[in-house]
Parts: C-alpha cells; sequence; structure tokens
C-alpha cells in the first residue's frame, strides 16, 4: 500500500512538474510574443527576373489598414520600418537600430515601459521627433545619469527627444539583445529618417496561439486582395509566425514529461508488486479463515471475489492517499522550491485508474492461490 | 420406519505419497439414520477423520458411493459440493475455527452469506435465532476473543445449526474444552439431537462417547466394531453431580 502511495504520489509530481516546465517555457515563449505574427515582403517576380526579398517595397501603409479591418483574429497590427546607424548623445556615441512603429508595438512585442509614455497618435501624424530607447542606449549613452528622459539623442542626424525608458528584456531565444534599440514613431522613421513611403515589415498579435493558424491565413487572404493577386501567383509576401518555435521546445519538453512519467510509473509498478505482496501474506495467514469460508458452502468464486475485492480496496484507498500526498507534494514543490507546476486533471483520473486495474491484475494471483486451496488443508494450516 | 441421512457404501480412499500407497479407508458400509448421535472412534491413523472429510463433501473417495440426504456426491463439482456443504451440513471443530476480529453474530450468518436465496434480513433473524438456541443470546456482539473457549465452540454450534443442516458433523469438538465445559457442550448437543438433529461426532474419548446413541468403532481403515451405546450418560444431569467450581 505504500509503494502504491508512493507510486502513485509520484506519478502525480513527475507530470506535474514535468506539465509546468513545458508552461515555464512556454510563457518564456511568450514573453517574446507566442502569438506573435511577423509579415514580411518576399521574393516577387517581374517580368520573369525574381527580386531579393529585402528589396521589395510592396507593403504600405493602406495594407495595414485593410488587414485591421479583416482580420479578426489579430488583437494588435504595427508596421515596423528599420534604420541601423550610429546614436549620439554629446560626445558618446553607440551603434544601434531605429525602429518605427507605432503604439501598438510595445503589447505585439511585450515591451514594457519602465518610465515616461508611449507616443500619441498625435506625434505619429506629425512625423514627431519623439522616441523611447532600451537599456543597453542608457547604459552606452548615458553612463551613470538615472533619467535620460527629456534628453534628446540624435540618430543620423535627426535629434530625437527621449519620451520613455523601456523596462529591461534580456536576449532572446537568439542571443539578440532586447534592449539594444531606439523605437520611435514609424511616420517619423519613414519621412525624417529613410525618407520611404513603404513599409518594411508588419508585426502582429494573434488573440490567441491556438488561433495562430487561423489569423495567418486572413492576412494572406487580406494582402493577397491589397495587392490584387490573381489565383495562382505566388504571394508577395511571408507569414510567419512564433507558434513553430513554440512547438519545438513544447515537444521537448513533452519527452520529458514522458520520461519522468515512465520513471514514475515504474514505481507505482513497484507498488503493484508490493500489493501482491501483501495479499499473499494475508493469503498464507488466513489459510484457516479460507478453509472455513470453503467448507461451510463457500464456493472457489467466492473466496477470489473476496480477495480481489480486498486488493482492490487496498490500491484504490492507497491510490487516494497517493493522490492527496502528490498534489500535497506538488503544492510543496510550486512554493517552497520555486518550481512551475501544473497538475493536470488526466493524470489524476489515470493513476486513480491504474491503481484499480493494479488490485485485479496483481490480486489476482494470490486470489486464485487462495480459491484453488483444498478445504482440509486449509482447515489444518497452522 | 427412519429417513436415512448418510448412506456409505464399499468407501475406500487411498493417498499417494510419493511411490506409496496409503489405504486411509479400505472398504466402509456405514448407514446412519435421521435422529441419531453417532460418534466415530478410533486411535489416530484409523481413518476416522479421513472419513469425516468424506461425509463432509470436503474429500472424494476413491471409490464407493456416499449418498448424503439422497443426493450421490461421487459425480459433483466443486462448486456443487460447496452448496451442498452449504445446505445440508453443518461443521464444528476442535479449535472452533471462528473468524476473528468479527462478532459471534456475524460469525454465524457467514454460511448463510454463501447462500443467496437468503436475504439480509432474514439471514439475521436466523443468526440470532441460532444463537438463542445454544444460549449465547447475550454474547452476540463479542468477538471470539472475549468469549471463553465454551462461548466459542457454542458459537460454532450455533453457525453450523444456522442452515437447519440435514447432520451435523462435529470434529473433536470437546478436545480443547475442560470436563465441566465438554458436559456443556455435550449437553447443548444432547439436547439438539432430542430436537431431532443428527449429529456424527467423531472422538477418541470412549466417555465422551458414552452420551451418544451409537459408536463406531475405527482401525486401519475398516469399522471393527458397530454398538448402540449402552447405558447412556445425560450429559445435563451429570453437569449437576459435578462440584460447583468457584467462579471467579
Amino acid at each position: 500500500m505504500l509503494g502504491i502511495i508512493i507510486g502513485v504520489a509520484s506519478v502525480i509530481v513527475m507530470l506535474a512538474i514535468g506539465q509546468g516546465s513545458k508552461k515555464s517555457i512556454r510563457d518564456q515563449m511568450s514573453s517574446m510574443g507566442t502569438n506573435l505574427i511577423m509579415v514580411m515582403p518576399a521574393s516577387q517576380q517581374r517580368g520573369g527576373i525574381m527580386l531579393g526579398n529585402s528589396s521589395s517595397q510592396n507593403m504600405t501603409l493602406p495594407d495595414i489598414i485593410a488587414i485591421e479591418k479583416d482580420c479578426s483574429y489579430l488583437t494588435a497590427v504595427s508596421p515596423e520600418v528599420r534604420s541601423s546607424g550610429q546614436a549620439v548623445v554629446g560626445n558618446s556615441n553607440w551603434p544601434t537600430s531605429v525602429y518605427g512603429v507605432n503604439d501598438k508595438y510595445f503589447s505585439i512585442r511585450k515591451f514594457t515601459i519602465k518610465t515616461g509614455r508611449s507616443f500619441s497618435d498625435k506625434e505619429v501624424q506629425t512625423y514627431a521627433k519623439v522616441c523611447l530607447v532600451g537599456q543597453t542606449i542608457i547604459e552606452k549613452l548615458f553612463e551613470g545619469k538615472t533619467d535620460p528622459i527629456g534628453q534628446t539623442v540624435r540618430f543620423k542626424g535627426i535629434p530625437l527627444l527621449i519620451i520613455g525608458v523601456l523596462a529591461e528584456k534580456g536576449e532572446n531565444g537568439m542571443g539578440t539583445d532586447q534592449d539594444d534599440l531606439i523605437i520611435a514613431p514609424y511616420t517619423t522613421v519613414q519621412k525624417r529618417i529613410l525618407a520611404i513611403t513603404y513599409i518594411q515589415s508588419i508585426y502582429a498579435s494573434a488573440v490567441s496561439e491556438e488561433k495562430n493558424d487561423a489569423a495567418i491565413d486572413q492576412i494572406t487572404t487580406s494582402l493577397r486582395k491589397s495587392h490584387k493577386l490573381k489565383d495562382g501567383v505566388t504571394d508577395d509576401f511571408q507569414v510567419r509566425s512564433q507558434a513553430e518555435m513554440v512547438q519545438t521546445f513544447s515537444s521537448i519538453s513533452d519527452v520529458l514529461t514522458i520520461l519522468l512519467g515512465a520513471i514514475a510509473g515504474i514505481s507505482l509498478l513497484v507498488g503493484g508488486i508490493g500489493i501482491m505482496n501483501i495479499m499473499y501474506v494475508s493469503v498464507t495467514e488466513r489459510t484457516r479463515e479460507i478453509g472455513l469460508r470453503l467448507s461451510v458452502g463457500g464456493r472457489a468464486n467466492d473466496i477470489m471475489m473476496q480477495f480481489l475485492v480486498e486488493s482492490i480496496l487496498l490500491s484504490v484507498i492507497g491510490g487516494v492517499i497517493g493522490i492527496t500526498f502528490g498534489i500535497l507534494m506538488t503544492y510543496v514543490a510550486a512554493n517552497l522550491m520555486n518550481w512551475p507546476t501544473v497538475i493536470m486533471p488526466a493524470a489524476v483520473i489515470m493513476s486513480f485508474l491504474v491503481c484499480s486495474a493494479i488490485g485485479i491484475f496483481f490480486g489476482w494471483y494470490p486470489a486464485r492461490k487462495a480459491s484453488n486451496l483444498n478445504p482440509i488443508d486449509a482447515l489444518r494450516y497452522e | 420406519m427412519k429417513k436415512t441421512i448418510i448412506e456409505v457404501k464399499d468407501l475406500k480412499k487411498d493417498f499417494y505419497v510419493g511411490d506409496i500407497t496409503v489405504h486411509a479407508l479400505r472398504g466402509i458400509n456405514l448407514e446412519i439414520k435421521e435422529g441419531e448421535f453417532v460418534a466415530i472412534m478410533g486411535t489416530s491413523g484409523s481413518g476416522k477423520s479421513t472419513m469425516l472429510n468424506v461425509l463432509g463433501c470436503l474429500d472424494k473417495p476413491t471409490s464407493g458411493s456416499y449418498l448424503l440426504d439422497g443426493v450421490s456426491m461421487g459425480e459433483l463439482s466443486r462448486n456443487e459440493l460447496a452448496a451442498l456443504r452449504n445446505e445440508k451440513l453443518g461443521f464444528v471443530f476442535q479449535s472452533y475455527n471462528l473468524l476473528p476480529r468479527t462478532s459471534a453474530l456475524e460469525n454465524v450468518e457467514l454460511p448463510l452469506f454463501y447462500n443467496s436465496k437468503v436475504k439480509p434480513k432474514e439471514r439475521r433473524e436466523r443468526a440470532i435465532a441460532a444463537l438463542e438456541a445454544v444460549g449465547l443470546a447475550d454474547r452476540m456482539h463479542h468477538m471470539p476473543n472475549q468469549m471463553s473457549g465454551g462461548q466459542q465452540q457454542r458459537a460454532a454450534i450455533a453457525r453450523s445449526l444456522v442452515n437447519d443442516p440435514v447432520v451435523i458433523l462435529a470434529d473433536e469438538a470437546t478436545g480443547n474444552l475442560d470436563t465441566r465445559t465438554s458436559y456443556e457442550i455435550m449437553a447443548l448437543l444432547q439436547d439438539l439431537n432430542s430436537k431431532g438433529k443428527t449429529i456424527v461426532f467423531v472422538t477418541h474419548e470412549p466417555d465422551i462417547a458414552k452420551f451418544m446413541t451409537r459408536e463406531v468403532v475405527f482401525r486401519d481403515g475398516l469399522i471393527i466394531r458397530e454398538d448402540m451405546v449402552t447405558g447412556r450418560h445425560n450429559a445435563a444431569e451429570l453437569l449437576k453431580s459435578l462440584p460447583v467450581e468457584d467462579t471467579v
């Protein structure tokens, strides 16, 4: 019974930890934006000549407006135009990129504004020379100074007033520093820095991770319509989501969960063998009782049922205690050690069923032995 | 003419121990009629226990026929034998064989538990009636370890009575009891016998056999003597003549 308790408890704890780590990986991924969808220009053909991806200038603001209107599975859409160059403050300078976006970009890419504010619609409309800066920029250009808000950073000769500071985000999965950036209104970057009218890429958030594929379909449909692409013509853009990456990581942690579950399953098996031992001892100890029951008219089946029911009860009670214990352990692991855990109802139900099965499986042999006893020998047994 | 309960003809039972064949019973002919109180006597190894096992449908004879209340047990299956034991036989053992940690009442109910024709309510009523018949009405809810040997044996007798068997088979039922308690048990059995119960009692004590109506003596697997008991003792009267013990 102790074996069953430990077995069931470990199954639940192991699976909870496995699921928890899966969830924590997912959470980390979603800090990069799990439901993030990126739209980039793709190669296109002009009179049989293939043009490179980045040379395309086919995405424009009306495309975005159309996407916002057509795509019900998106919560936020932002254009992105990007320029690399030296940022200068006083006599320090640092190579970085300026991202021209709208104010929804922060939520799409999961940037938090630590101090200051985002830019207003009016600032977007008037190509205002304002920006928000990442922690790396502050570190490199404002050594020591704590509050850069109100200061000006020059980028390609354009002075940008710092109105906000982004919270630290660290490196992403690929090792890129996500704090080394300047964010400005896309209109400002388009007109004042790059002098272009097109948009380099589009970032969007799907309503949920599950709706990623549906959202991608909607974007594709919308863009094909805006670009007036006929059926059979390949897309002149590509839509990607973070989901693929999440899936890869999820499958890794699935393997982990299966592994942990298998280890716990072995302890459950050992517990089952324990039950079989207990039942064996019980059959031996109660040989005289079995003899008596047989002599007063108990049939072999009656005896078998009695011992089977006992072993099932034993393992189910063990299972219930194990489940309670396992859930408790999971909470302890979650609270004391700060391990991410998720208790799966399926695991709880499964281990309960497995317990009953163990009761039948491992109880069957001793029960059969009991029922096959010769009543005379059983009565004489000392 | 009284009804014949047990009819055994040329019954043989062999045991095989390795290469050696032990002839435990070598051709027994025995007839027991309704209302008899038969003592089966003999030294150890005489075959009396084997005889009781066969009579109790716990063991099958090697050859010969055995009719119990008109049913031939030779061709019955294991389960049919169990049903036969359940309905027609009551066992009383030397060491009582009550279930531990189970009250007297539940112990007495046990045989009826294996009889699906008896409903739970009737089961309880019959168990109470059986316990009252053996004078244990006030010990109904006691566990076996809270009762004396005599009381435990009474509970065991109640258990053998509860299914209203055609015959009660007792195996050295007084073997573990002192003289006084033995007499009490014998008085109880004599009382049951006078009410018409057929009883077969295995014993090796000649003075216990004196309480019964007929003696059957076994030796080396054969019946060597079969007599009606003369000068039968009355246990109830003997009990009165015993010096009164200091009750603690």
